[in-house]
């Protein structure tokens, strides 16, 4: 049944398919990240209750949102290495979490910047906001794992461990704003209900979450594919990939 | 269009240092982590060339010497 997907396991195979979804990924994620932002901006009205300053969601929402998805990819690739021995999911760790980690400080970065003008503070203890800064913590954590043994197999197990407890705080940041009283409102969208948004700021808001899921994905392919020939290297395959032609000195 | 100048749109209704300071810094964020993985790259490209040539170098000065 998953016969098929053997071929898949190959780093060789793998390094060349996302090769070539890469240059789409990319290309998707400019336009439409682009498209969705200057929406945003330019052509979405302002809000009645923040003015203006609520632009600043067409960046907050989609990175806060996939600070959390890529967390949930971070563990199940950490949890796919230790129970099938994959290598290439402990590679994987290498390639997910700088980018869940920058996305992470985005959404603390830009939610800082939104509440010094609605809430009159940067910062504040409470819930969402602290459960959201132990998972820039725990992105950090994982990376220095990764890379703190000289040992490659030990230091992505110690960072798969890490990654998979650490999935714990995905639903505390998610239901925080339910569980405690905090400062943060509580989710705007929502997959089985309407949400209360007017379709002119909803519209780019779902352009720039599509536009951040193609981004996070072509940032994730291009480091991966630098993690596998980093791993490869002594294999002959990458010589090829890498080998430059002793007459042109050009790169095939 | 939602801004009736070019003035306007800066100000965001008096909101742009918050605006543009939260756009400004995750565009520089993203740049950064987009330079890196590049940079990372390219340097094993290098040092994978740099092993190769020495290598070869090797191999020719042993053939020399036999």
């Amino acid at each position: 049944m998953w016969r098929w997907l053997h071929p898949y396991a190959k780093p060789e195979t793998v390094y060349h398919l996302l090769g070539r979804w890469l240059p789409w990924v990319t290309a998707g994620a400019v336009l439409i990240l682009g498209g969705g932002l200057v929406w945003g901006l330019l052509f979405a009205p302002a809000d009645y209750q923040q003015g203006d300053s609520y632009r600043i969601i067409f960046i907050h929402v989609p990175s806060a949102m996939f600070s959390m998805s890529i967390y949930v990819s971070l563990a199940v690739a950490a949890f796919i290495g230790r129970v099938w021995q994959l290598k290439m999911a402990d590679w994987a760790l290498a390639a997910i979490a700088p980018v869940g980690a920058v996305f992470t400080f985005i959404a603390l970065f830009t939610g800082a910047v939104w509440g010094k003008p609605m809430w009159g503070t940067w910062w504040e203890w409470d819930a969402r906001l602290t459960s959201q800064l132990i998972l820039l913590f725990l992105y950090i954590g994982v990376l220095a794992l990764y890379y703190a043994f000289s040992d490659n197999r030990t230091g992505a197990k110690a960072a798969g461990i890490l990654a998979m407890v650490g999935v714990i705080n995905i639903p505390i940041i998610r239901y925080s704003v339910e569980w405690w009283n905090t400062l943060h409102q509580g989710a705007t969208l929502t997959v089985f209900e309407r949400p209360p948004m007017a379709n002119s700021m909803l519209f780019p808001l779902l352009t720039c979450i599509l536009g951040f899921a193609l981004l996070a994905a072509a940032l994730i392919f291009q480091r991966m594919r630098t993690e596998i020939l980093r791993q490869e290297l002594r294999r002959p395959w990458v010589k090829n990939v890498l080998q430059v032609s002793p007459t042109t000195g050009e790169q095939r | 269009m939602q801004f009736e100048s070019w003035q306007a749109f800066i100000e965001m209704g008096g909101y742009g240092f918050y605006v543009w300071l939260a756009f400004g810094v995750s565009f520089l964020a993203m740049g950064l982590l987009v330079v890196q993985g590049l940079r990372a790259r390219s340097k094993l490209e290098r040092e994978f060339v740099q092993e190769q040539q020495r290598q070869q170098r090797l191999a020719r000065r042993q053939q020399e010497v036999s």
